[in-house]
């Protein structure tokens, strides 16, 4: 576009509609909420939920893997796991935290993923709200079971 | 159409698909061994007994399938985290995915002894 081209924006024609007397109409934003429009529930938690699977899944990698090294290759691999061999290991803070720490990230981790998978798959409301129901309620009770059995195990229970 | 620019069907479909796929058989394999593991509270009998059943030859595969779908999911996870916070994740997020298969492989040949080992053992006597 050169220079010379003449604005499509002509200067304003003739003296303003309104003045003091005779205001313009007072025109509200569209979208401004007001006392009538429901409450927002406009939050970031797809935000947080997004970085928080990022986050414990490195800090998972470390965790599992190791676990799995432990429990599967290292010394005999399967055959040496027993009632005694989880007594050794939580005899010491270290594992009983690692443990405890990898059970919550894991569940959290994989319960937001199959919430996401819920909400992909699960067209019908009534059919994913009764299975986020089921995968939270199972969530809880894996999460709460398996703190309490580190918390409480107890070596010499027989 | 310009070739290389149909992301549907090729590596980052299919791997998007598996690491789906991995993490939900993960996830319902983490229920059952929070629920094993809690047998520790019953019993040390309970829980030796539960534990003898993962000893056995065909379990042991299904723990070496196991192996295989947390190692995808965990090398996979990492190479979703360099597309996403690296400034040239997308540009290489294909040699990135045949890096993270190489590197399962590599693993996988790995695991294949002290997994499957005992079971070989058993199924064919010495």
């Amino acid at each position: 576009m050169s220079a010379e081209t003449t604005s499509a924006v002509g200067p304003v024609e003739g003296a303003s509609l309104y003045d003091v007397d005779n205001p313009a109409p007072l025109i509200e934003p569209p979208r401004k909420r007001t006392k009538k429009s429901p409450k927002t529930t406009r939050t970031n938690f797809e935000l947080y939920g997004w970085l928080f699977m990022r986050l414990s899944g490195i800090v998972l990698v470390v965790l599992v893997l190791g676990h799995l090294l432990i429990q599967l290759v290292l010394d005999g691999g399967v055959s040496k796991i027993g009632f005694a061999f989880v007594a050794g290991r939580w005899a010491s803070p270290f594992w009983q935290t690692w443990d405890l720490v990898m059970l919550w990230l894991a569940m959290l981790h994989g319960a937001n993923g199959l919430r996401t998978v819920i909400n992909d798959y699960a067209e019908r409301p009534t059919t994913r709200f009764w299975l986020k129901n089921l995968l939270y309620t199972a969530t809880v009770f894996t999460v709460l079971l398996g703190t309490l059995v580190i918390f409480t195990f107890d070596p010499n229970i027989r | 159409m310009p070739a290389g620019t149909l992301y549907r069907g090729r590596e980052g479909m299919w791997s998007w698909v598996a690491h789906r796929v991995t993490g939900v058989l993960i996830f319902f394999f983490l229920f059952v061994h929070v629920l094993d593991t809690a047998l520790v509270r019953v019993s040390p009998e309970a829980y030796d007994d539960v534990v003898a059943t993962y000893k056995t030859p065909l379990v042991a595969l299904l723990e070496y399938g196991l192996v295989a779908a947390i190692l995808f999911h965990a090398l996979n996870g990492l190479r979703v985290v360099a597309v996403d916070f690296w400034s040239k994740g997308t540009r290489y997020q294909k040699q990135m995915l045949w890096t993270v298969m190489g590197i399962w492989i590599v693993l996988m040949a790995g695991a294949l002894y002290p997994v499957l080992g005992h079971a070989v053992r058993e199924v064919f006597g010495s």
